[in-house]
């Protein structure tokens, strides 16, 4: 690469913009995805107020939705149905995915492996920008008529085929967004196969790169699935094909005028080969984090490493055959529903597995309780939450009435909300010295911390409640028509008054992280005294990584070694004697 | 790889070889057409020319039959996922009971 | 520090350069896109009332002369490469100049097809069976022109590498051969799907 190895000045623009250095595209994308994050919040908080108060103007900001979408600033059930759609993209393709495979994974697994940079860089800025316009025409549909895509997150036609233009808008974000991915991965695989540094065997691999491995590959392989039915669906909306639409559909009490002989099942069978593996894009990098935060805040190795990387690889494998537990629903036959049952219980195992060695790894250590290692222990019940309550919806005899419901929506929330967002908060705070060179306050970090843990389950835990009363995840005025949701409905209040002092206690972060840049530097370049390969150069690391290429000793987490002084044995630290 | 010239002078050969075997295949493939076997037989039959095809450039023309471990634990696994699609969405298609495709 | 490692030299323990990897990956999500569309094929074939002989909508005699064309495309691309191993550029340039036109042969061959089924009235809406045909016929068209502007670019600028870097130029070709004859491969299974049964 012609620009590696010369040392002259580089435009702003190349330095900072079309970089190919892999921190400042790791930087992009955590900015971006951060960005998305809010923007998904705030359509959610939106939604809380139409939820909590049905009918009444939305406070502040009612005024500047728009007359069609919210005349006197009261929403309207139709841009409900964008807010909708749209709060679940923006939150899984543009924030969530983007901070942890994009932001984390480019930033950090070049350094823990010691590479000088990704494999192909060119392809990694190709990514970021794919990324981008992604996003914009994403938002760019809230203006078009109709507004957004209002079906729903998994655009399900029917519905979808004939949804207003905001889904062509969502179909085209789409296909940039998982373009993005698919260069990515390839990025991501050929960078940890190839450039692992002398003595960095596949076991002493940290388990953040081994987790974002397995992410690559499902990345790589799940999403042309989605890609396909991207298209599809396209040709339905722009050409008038029936690839999702049965003969003699009926709309608005007419005949579909269409060929016919196509199914919505194809979309579903489709949808779900990737975005069933798609959750597990959204866990396995966050659990990467926890393990990496525990390990180094416990002083003690890992508990169980090689069974976890195990668990990881078979996680991998198995979540291609579990998708049509999502629809149970569609009126599959038993035989195979049996199937999905079963394969869907076998995945729960290596999930339980990970998690027991991460809570395992607590034991008998010399815990720091810092700021990231607060969020990474707060991971571990949120996440069992979620597992837990999702065991009987992988069962088709609880999941039928439960699937419809707010219950599911608890159930998703507590993984990927607490779950995996408290662990991109871990990974925030546990590199933020890496990135910066400089530390963020822990004080403001344990009222960040405090704050969102309790807030998020204020939100969540009654949304189970609600679901096991029967209460419909989709409705615009939250069910108050229903006699059966008439005793569960007062906690909409609640929630959504949680829902906006979580975001209350967002800002404290957010002026934590403006804040300390212009902080005190950290006086080592190792301020956690952790044990893993991007402590070893920099703080930030300079074009290039490291000055010479390292090598390694032993294993990743080798904290209290007995007979050495120090409680921690860099990776790179060659053995006396 | 380190080819020698003399190894691409044999290749060279190979190639044309392949060549030759892929064009009798392709003719052979559309002369079966014309003869209106049962669609069962035909299925088979087509997909199973094309198949040997597909072998032969995939081993010959992209070097697959001296490629390294990595490549074939790679390209097992995609078969693998492909074959979960096809086989997972057609036995839910005759578990369904009906035919999906009406309203 | 130094350039980026495995970019013209093999790793020792995989075997491999990074690009070689990087390509494999690439073809490997390419299985599961077309795999992905197939098994739209199957569903919606199955699920028909009623499915129409390929032969009795399109024309086998342009589909057998297009597959013999992509075929002889694939042999003379891997001679392209073959002819920088033996360090005859004039050769190459020949034989990748012969991949470029048949590939537009090709090009020309499925324009005329598509216009004489849209001259009779045959679109994608027409059908579920031309719907999944010009799909993924379309999408295997688009993969031919993205081949042709590689290709191209191999032929035209990118072929100043083979003075500076004549190694990294030859994988390069490999490479590009890699993609080119996996949209052959994907032709060899549409042909029969679509043509003959």
């Amino acid at each position: 690469m012609s620009t590696h190895g010369d040392h002259q000045e580089m435009s702003f623009w190349r330095k900072y913009i079309f970089s190919q250095d892999h921190k400042i595209i790791g930087l992009q994308y955590g900015i971006t995805a951060l960005f998305f994050l809010l923007a998904g919040f705030t359509m959610m908080m939106m939604m809380r107020w139409q939820l909590a108060y049905p009918g009444q103007p939305v406070p502040f900001i009612g005024g500047l939705l728009g007359e069609d979408n919210a005349p006197g600033g009261i929403i309207l059930p139709e841009f409900y149905n964008q807010l909708g759609a749209m709060h679940g993209t923006i939150m899984i393709f543009l924030g969530v995915v983007p901070l942890a495979v994009g932001a984390f994974g480019n930033y950090i697994v070049p350094l823990q492996i010691g590479a000088p940079d990704m494999a192909f860089p060119k392809i990694n800025m190709t990514s970021y920008w794919a990324y981008f316009l992604g996003g914009v025409i994403m938002m760019v549909s809230f203006f078009v008529p109709g507004g957004a895509a209002n079906s729903g997150w998994t655009s399900y036609p029917p519905l979808a085929d004939i949804a207003t233009m905001g889904q062509t808008f969502w179909l085209f974000g789409m296909i940039f967004l998982i373009t993005s991915s698919l260069l990515g991965s390839i990025n991501f695989i050929t960078t940890i196969i190839q450039l692992r540094v002398k003595g960095l065997t596949w076991m002493r691999l940290p388990f953040f790169v081994w987790a974002q491995l397995v992410t690559a590959f499902l990345l790589l392989l799940a999403f042309p699935s989605l890609e396909a039915a991207g298209v599809l669906q396209l040709m339905d909306r722009l050409l008038g094909t029936s690839f999702f639409l049965p003969s003699g559909l009926v709309v608005s009490g007419q005949i579909l005028e269409v060929s016919g002989g196509g199914s919505p099942l194809l979309w579903q069978h489709l949808f779900w080969f990737l975005a069933h593996p798609e959750v597990y894009v959204l866990i396995l990098p966050a659990m990467g984090i926890v393990a990496e935060v525990i390990a180094t805040n416990t002083r003690k190795p890992l508990w169980g490493y090689k069974s976890m990387v195990y668990s990881t690889i078979f996680l991998g494998f198995m979540s291609f055959v579990v998708w049509a537990h999502h629809m149970y629903l569609t009126g599959m036959g038993t035989a195979i529903s049996a199937f999905f049952q079963t394969t869907t219980m076998i995945i729960s195992i290596p999930s339980v597995v990970i998690l027991t060695a991460l809570l395992l790894s607590l034991w008998g250590g010399s815990i720091r309780f810092t700021t990231p290692m607060l969020f990474a222990l707060g991971f571990l019940p949120m996440f069992a939450i979620g597992g837990l309550t999702g065991l009987p919806l992988g069962l088709a005899a609880a999941d039928i009435p439960l699937h419809d419901t707010y219950y599911v929506i608890g159930h998703f929330h507590y993984i990927v909300a607490p779950g995996t967002i408290f662990a991109l908060f871990a990974g925030i705070y546990h590199w933020y010295p890496k990135i910066t060179g400089r530390q963020l306050s822990e004080t403001l970090g344990k009222v960040h911390f405090w704050g969102s843990m309790v807030f998020m389950n204020g939100i969540f835990m009654p949304m189970f409640v609600q679901g096991l009363a029967g209460v419909s995840r989709r409705l615009w005025d939250a069910g108050e028509q229903y006699a059966h949701a008439s005793g569960v409905l007062w906690t909409n209040e609640w929630m959504s008054i949680s829902a906006w002092l979580l975001f209350v206690f967002q800002l404290p972060f957010i002026y934590n992280i403006l804040r300390s840049l212009r902080g005190p530097k950290v006086e080592s370049d190792n301020p956690w005294q952790a044990t893993t390969l991007e402590w070893a150069t920099t703080s930030p690391p300079g074009h290039g990584n490291f000055a010479t290429p390292p090598v390694v000793y032993r294993g990743a987490y080798e904290y209290s070694v007995p007979g050495h002084e120090a409680d921690f044995l860099p990776q790179n630290q060659p053995e006396k004697g | 790889m380190n080819h020698t010239a003399h190894d691409v002078g044999q290749h060279t050969k190979t190639y044309l070889y392949i060549f030759g075997a892929l064009a009798v295949l392709t003719v052979v493939t559309v002369a079966i057409g014309y003869l209106s076997l049962p669609i069962g037989t035909a299925v088979v039959v087509a997909l199973l020319i094309a198949s040997v095809k597909g072998s032969l450039v995939a081993s010959v023309f992209m070097h697959l039959r001296s490629e390294k471990k990595i490549i074939y634990w790679l390209l097992l696994m995609t078969f693998f996922f492909l074959l979960a699609l096809f086989i997972l969405i057609i036995a839910s298609i005759y578990d369904f009971g009906g035919t999906p495709n009406v309203a | 520090m130094e350039m980026i490692p495995y970019t013209v030299e093999i790793r020792e323990d995989t075997g491999l350069n990074n690009a070689k990897l990087g390509i494999w990956l690439f073809l490997a999500s390419e299985v599961m896109l077309f795999g992905g569309l197939f098994s739209a094929y199957i569903f919606l074939r199955i699920g028909a009332v009623d499915w129409p002989e390929g032969s009795s909508i399109l024309s086998v005699p342009i589909a057998t002369f297009n597959t013999l064309v992509l075929i002889s495309s694939s042999v003379t691309m891997v001679m392209s490469w073959a002819s920088l191993k033996t360090q005859n550029f004039d050769r190459y340039r020949l034989y990748m100049g012969a991949t470029i036109i048949l590939a537009l042969v090709f090009l020309v061959a499925k324009g005329f097809e598509y216009s004489e089924k849209f001259s009779h009235h045959l679109y994608p809406s027409s059908s579920t069976f031309l719907a999944i045909y010009f799909t993924i016929t379309g999408l295997h068209g688009l993969h031919i022109i993205g081949g042709l502007i590689v290709n191209g670019y191999f032929l035209g600028a990118g072929s100043k590498m083979w003075a500076t870097d004549p190694e990294r130029f030859t994988n390069r070709i490999e490479i590009a051969g890699l993609y080119w004859h996996f949209v052959d491969l994907v032709w060899i299974f549409l042909f029969p799907i679509f043509y003959l049964l």
